[in-house]
């Protein structure tokens, strides 16, 4: 181990020599020389090995040459060059790429590989990867290593690169129901997200504030749940749109209808779904969670969840299953009658847990997966081994460091969120505190940190729509990105903060408005439209 | 009628009248659907509704009017306004009868006196209008043009769309005034620089708020972006760089801009501290530290014992004494010890100070007339005490440091601020011209600028220009929610107050 310590702050001198070197996340493993290459936009070409899997028509990377082409280069032309013309050993012309795997047609998925070589030298400018994925990885790596000369040459140096993510579910997370976010604002975060090396999409889709998703089977939800059923809704055509774009960028979408607690929206659009509270011996008019003890509130959730697994080609869904009032479930004689029949006593716990149970037998016969919140957990219900649990609160019940040591423990595996709720700011540079968070600093053996499957950058909506998503989101998740990608040992803050204003104003280049990290400036500055 | 600050500040005639009759408490009267932001001094509507159709309503100037199609204050915020109030819909022309009598076809505008239609806007600018919505005229009446920019744009606030969607107003009858004479907003292009563009979308928005002065804090210790016509170097080494400099014309387009908006700008050449960017472009103007007995390389606050540093002083204030056409520069002087000289020295240019309040702390005496910027929070209101005591006017800016942010919903605490509560005699109080919500740039740009300052800017607006009994929290909220839409929908990126949604969403 110490040994690869020292080898690895070495690389990391090294680095600093060049000045190609401002990679955002940072890799496993560089080397990087002075010696550089000149690329000429005009006739430079991404290609396929001849030996790769992968070959034109491969969407995923048919696509993505299109993207990395524009990005770096813009509009310029390609124009084949003469045959006849000089090849010169210090220009580059090409990067090829040799897939091992076949599989453009997929979707990423939790066990996707995502490592990848890439290759600069005087032989070679390669990229190697065992699928796709870890070729769109390697090609944003690339992206990053091209600069320009102040005469707006382009080089890329001479460079070697071993890389792979640190963990394999490094996911942000938005909130579509407190506020609508247009498509184009969600499409545009999954660009930002593949510049970060994120996978994961979580879709908090509904929530009491709204119900946006336009359901086949039941329209009446979005008709009575949405902000505005004509223009506050994503409609089937949108959400493939979604699922595909992120696809494209080897991003997971992982849609979460949380049940039975933040379910108000849910309430006009099927009657007798949410339970009526009471004050006294009368039904107050307003409603609780979802109502657990009708069997009618079962037979929609299969239905409904019917629907969301086939929409939804990700193997996990989310369920939620977070903050569950018990004040209205308390309040209501069908339910206290209900717990009486089952035996619950007083304690809710056991009828959450009953609703739950319930649910997750329901989304396990349709062959999914499935994600909760904690609180799941923390209510010992009962769930399947193979379950799931996200780690949201800081201190309660216990410091999530403790958290997820028992999560654990139990044997279940575990996402970290708590400390990067990205919708909390303060004044200053937080990001320095949530890049110094190391999701493994719990006590437990080495097969408990086995089970810490990455983290979650969240953006709740309550405070954040498309007026100030972006500026509120860049660069700030780009911390969190690194921390679930790089290397445990890259936390070094004044090398990352280098590289990470470095790349915030990359960010600006491509038309990302992130904010900035502290004074200076770019030279491109976000321009108004 | 509450009247502000310098002694020559005096409301004029008739309108003096008018509002000293309507001022006492703002009433408002079948209140119907109002999302008036900030709240006029007084309101009276009625449950009678007028109805307009883009193709069939204009602006206009009354027969009787000092002001006519000449005047370019009011023909291009015609042509805004009229934008504003129809929107994407202009083109739509096949309008559905409107019955005369329910028709509103034209706003008539009335200047009453000398309009000041090529002046700049001044500390002592009336700002006061009445405006009368009915059918089929209604009629806008101020002093000056000032007025009527700002009975505009609470004209364009009455009028909504209706579940048909038709352009609707209630009858109305509106007397208005500001509370203070100076309300500003800060911005800082040295830490940050903002492009132009960005500064002119600020100026849309603040007077959409009914903002007057832009206090725009040019230069500082990370830059220089000023560039000045005497010392060009300053700008050249000072700058982040080449493409980070406002040039004359630059600096000319904003003043120009803003005079259109009724908007002052104020600005600040902040020295002798803060001032690292200037030695880059200005030889020996710095004062090189020491470490023991050797300079240390670094450098301090401008250096008072050369003679050097008065001439060039000297030369650029008057430069910028001419750049800046208002009667006000700031000094700035904040956080290090300020050398009076330099507030002879303007007024020798035939200009006004303001000073941040470490210069009135550390000196306490400045000359007469002289205005002090209240920044520190730790006991503001005793600050404002001793300041009026002392017979100096005040800005206040300690408690709308706006660049500080919490989770939440900070502008409740902005909007709650008393800018008259301290212990003082009425004529004190009338030393507080005004206040400026400050946006400092150490983590601001173009990028989370417009977001980060509206609609929590809003609040600072309204308490500045709305009569002080006007506190009431829900419905500010009601009020101001609705208000961050219709920015949105004017194209300002103002951020949400809390859940909910506009039926245009912005997508910026």
């Amino acid at each position: 181990m110490a040994g690869s310590t020292l080898r690895f702050s070495l690389l990391l001198a090294a680095a600093f020599a060049g000045r190609a070197t401002a990679l955002w996340p940072w890799p496993q493993y560089i080397q990087t020389s002075e010696l550089r290459y000149t690329i000429f936009p005009q006739s430079f070409q991404f290609q396929y090995h001849l030996s790769s899997a992968a070959q034109v028509g491969c969407s995923v990377l048919d696509e993505a040459f299109q993207r990395y082409r524009d990005l770096l280069f813009g509009s310029v032309a390609f124009r084949f060059p003469h045959p006849i013309e000089k090849r010169h050993t210090s220009e580059k012309n090409s990067l090829v790429v040799l897939v091992v795997t076949p599989g453009c047609d997929q979707f990423p998925s939790l066990g996707s590989v995502e490592n990848y070589t890439l290759t600069i030298n005087d032989e070679q400018s390669l990229l190697l990867s065992e699928t796709v994925w870890g070729a769109l990885r390697g090609l944003e790596t690339f992206s990053q290593l091209i600069w320009r000369s102040p005469e707006g040459t382009f080089y890329v140096n001479k460079t070697d690169i071993e890389d792979f993510p640190r963990f394999p579910h490094r996911g942000l997370l938005l909130d579509t129901s407190r506020h609508y976010l247009p498509l184009a604002s969600i499409l545009d975060t999954l660009d930002v997200m593949a510049y970060n090396k994120f996978n994961v999409f979580h879709w908090h889709l509904v929530d009491d504030s709204s119900f946006p998703y336009e359901s086949f089977t039941f329209p009446e939800l979005t008709k009575k749940g949405s902000y505005n059923p004509a223009t506050h809704i994503y409609t089937a055509q949108d959400v493939k749109e979604v699922i595909e774009y992120a696809r494209l960028r080897g991003i997971r979408v992982l849609a979460e209808f949380d049940t039975p607690g933040h379910t108000l929206s849910w309430g006009p659009g099927v009657p007798g779904l949410l339970t009526p509270c009471y004050s006294g011996s009368h039904p107050s008019g307003t409603f609780g969670p979802v109502n657990p003890a009708l069997n009618n509130t079962y037979e929609f959730m299969s239905t409904f969840f019917l629907e969301i697994s086939t929409v939804f080609p990700d193997f996990y869904l989310h369920l939620g299953g977070d903050e569950v009032d018990f004040t209205c479930w308390k309040s209501n004689p069908d339910i206290q009658a209900f717990m009486k029949k089952k035996g619950f006593g007083d304690d809710f716990k056991k009828l959450e847990s009953f609703y739950i149970q319930t649910l997750l037998d329901i989304v396990s016969a349709y062959g999914k997966g499935y994600v909760v919140w904690q609180e799941v957990f923390d209510n010992k219900v009962k769930v399947r081994p193979d379950t799931i649990i996200q780690v949201w609160r800081e201190e309660i019940p216990v410091k999530y460091v403790k958290e997820l040591a028992l999560v654990t423990r139990a044997g279940f595996r575990a996402l970290l969120s708590a400390p990067w709720y990205l919708n909390h700011i303060t004044y200053g540079p937080d990001w320095k505190e949530i890049y110094l968070v190391e999701p493994l600093a719990f006590e437990g053996s080495p097969e408990q940190k086995a089970l810490v499957i990455g983290g979650e950058a969240c953006m709740w909506g309550e405070y954040v729509d498309s007026t100030n998503l972006v500026p509120r989101l860049w660069p700030r998740a780009g911390a969190v990105a690194e921390r679930l990608w790089s290397n445990k040992m890259v936390s070094n803050l004044d090398f990352a903060f280098k590289r990470l204003a470095h790349f915030r104003c990359e960010l600006l280049r491509r038309g990302v408005q992130a904010q900035p990290l502290s004074v200076g400036y770019c030279d491109m500055e976000f321009e108004q439209t | 009628m509450e009247q502000r600050g310098l002694a020559r500040l005096r409301l004029p005639g008739l309108l003096a009248l008018l509002a000293a009759l309507a001022a006492r408490t703002p009433r408002v009267s079948a209140s119907g659907d109002l999302n008036l932001w900030p709240l006029p001094v007084s309101l009276k509507t009625t449950p009678r509704l007028f109805y307009l159709s883009p193709g069939n309503f204009f602006f206009g100037h009354s027969p009787t009017s000092k002001a006519g199609p000449s005047c370019a204050v009011l023909q291009e915020a015609f042509r805004r306004y009229y934008d504003y109030i129809f929107g994407f819909y202009k083109w739509h022309h096949g309008h559905n009868k409107i019955p005369s009598e329910m028709e509103l076809q034209k706003l008539e505008v009335s200047v009453i006196m000398d309009p000041e239609c090529d002046s700049f806007p001044s500390i002592t600018s009336d700002e006061s209008y009445t405006l009368l919505v009915k059918g089929p005229v209604a009629t806008l009446t101020a002093n000056r043009v000032w007025g009527v920019l700002r009975g505009l744009e609470t004209f364009s606030q009455l009028i909504y769309q209706d579940s048909y969607g038709t352009f609707t107003a209630n009858e109305s009858n509106i007397v208005d005034s500001p509370r203070f004479p100076h309300r500003g907003i800060l911005i800082d292009t040295s830490r940050h620089f903002l492009p132009v563009k960005t500064i002119l979308k600020t100026l849309d928005a603040m007077a959409f708020n009914k903002f007057n002065v832009l206090h725009w804090h040019i230069v500082d210790d990370q830059s220089f972006p000023y560039q000045s016509i005497s010392f060009p170097e300053l700008s050249n080494k000072g700058s982040y760089s080449l493409s980070h400099v406002y040039t004359p014309n630059d600096v000319r387009t904003v003043i120009e801009y803003a005079r259109l908006r009724g908007i002052r700008v104020l600005p600040e050449f902040d020295s002798p501290g803060h001032t690292e960017s200037w030695g880059k472009g200005q030889k020996d103007l710095l004062t090189p530290c020491y470490h023991a007995r050797e300079p240390s390389g670094t450098f301090g606050p401008i250096n008072p014992i050369l003679n050097s540093t008065y001439s060039f002083l000297s030369k650029l204030f008057k430069e910028i004494s001419t750049v800046f056409p208002d009667e006000f520069i700031h000094l700035g002087g904040d956080e290090v010890n300020f050398n009076c000289w330099v507030l002879d020295m303007i007024s020798t240019m035939k200009k006004r100070s303001i000073v941040w309040q470490e210069v009135y702390d550390d000196e306490g005496k400045l000359l007469p007339g002289t205005v002090v910027q209240v920044w520190k929070m730790g006991d503001f209101y005793k600050e404002l005490e001793n300041i009026t005591a002392a017979g100096f006017p005040v800005i206040i800016s300690a408690p709308w440091y706006l660049d500080v942010i919490n989770y939440g919903q900070d502008w409740r605490q902005y909007y709650s601020v008393k800018p008259l509560n301290f212990a003082g005699t009425p004529e004190q109080k009338q030393l507080v011209i005004g206040g400026e919500a400050c946006i400092w740039g150490e983590y601001v740009d173009a990028t989370n600028l417009t977001p980060r300052l509206w609609p929590r800017a809003s609040a600072v607006g309204e308490r500045l220009w709305s009569p002080q009994e006007v506190t009431d929290l829900d419905d500010a909220y009601r009020r101001l929610t609705r208000h961050r839409c219709r920015m949105v929908r004017r194209g300002i990126a103002a951020q949400p107050l809390f859940t909910g949604y506009c039926e245009h969403e912005g997508r910026m």
